[in-house]
């Protein structure tokens, strides 16, 4: 029986809601604000995976509820954006969601490995999104608390990622950076 | 390796984060454009050894397109700034000027 660096758990399924709207006019911060969700600063993440939501880019916004509330949640947004320019989808079928948990040295040593991205603990906080690429393949991931990250993905490369994340945290394969 | 902060989101991308989009400030010329400038507009492109101004997509990120400026040779950067200009700012070509004097002639 190998013993990985890691713990790698599939996360899905997970409610997701892309929201790609102007987010700065107050209109969204209300919006949000009647389902008891707060807009994160750029980069950050608020709320947890069942209820929060995640800053995409200075116009979109992921937003995460617990799966059977998704088609709520972009019923609630088309009300609340009517009439302006703005776009709200229901993408929980199209992402695949992995929960990484363990020492927390590890975790960073383990994307560190499939990312470019800095993954010091200083560089990115518990509750800072990094949107990057993974391998060969587009992936945003968050720490949620020590040693324990979130990290989603489209779905159709979702085995990949799995298989990914499994072959680089096998037994005896740390580097001991962080 | 290069890295380039993206002006929209401010994450310092590695370039494999990114998709290159070639030279910046490109003339489109409109109706009753020449072949020439047509032909110019699509193949004519500049290949300097010094200072070049580059388009480039942070492809793995917030997907927006944006402008870089920096050097062939050295591979310094000089800044990056938002898409949406016809030249250089001025922040750019100061940042340029405080490295190089003598640079402006091929510009």
């Amino acid at each position: 029986m190998s013993d990985p660096l890691i713990r790698i758990e599939d996360a899905s399924p997970m409610g997701m809601v892309t929201l790609r709207a102007e987010l700065n006019d107050g209109k969204a911060a209300s919006a949000l604000a009647f389902s008891g969700l707060e807009i994160p600063a750029p980069h950050q993440v608020t709320g947890t995976p069942e209820k929060g939501v995640l800053w995409m880019s200075p116009d979109e916004l992921m937003i995460m509820t617990l799966p059977d509330a998704s088609d709520a949640m972009v019923a609630t947004l088309n009300e609340a954006f009517e009439g302006t320019h703005s776009l709200a989808v229901n993408v929980s079928d199209a992402r695949s969601a992995f929960r990484l948990k363990g020492r927390d040295a590890l975790v960073r040593e383990v994307l560190a490995k499939l990312t470019p991205a800095d993954m010091r603990p200083a560089s990115l906080p518990v509750g800072r999104l990094r949107r990057t690429r993974l391998a060969q393949v587009p992936a945003a991931f968050w720490f949620t608390g020590d040693g324990e990250a979130m990290l989603i993905c489209f779905r159709s490369v979702g085995g990949y990622v799995f298989d990914l994340l499994s072959k680089v945290a096998e037994e005896g394969t740390e580097v001991g950076y962080f | 390796m290069l890295i380039l902060t993206c002006p929209y989101c401010g994450v310092a991308c590695d370039e494999t984060e990114l998709h290159p989009g070639g030279e910046a400030h490109l003339k489109r010329f409109g109706p009753d454009a020449s072949d020439e400038d047509f032909e110019g507009y699509l193949f004519q492109r500049k290949n300097p050894r010094g200072v070049h101004f580059e388009r480039w997509r942070h492809a793995y990120g917030c997907g927006k397109w944006f402008h870089a400026a920096r050097h062939t040779v050295t591979l310094e950067v000089f800044g990056t700034y938002p898409a949406q200009v016809f030249e250089p700012p001025e922040k750019i070509r100061a940042a340029i000027l405080a490295k190089l004097p003598d640079w402006e002639t091929g510009a």
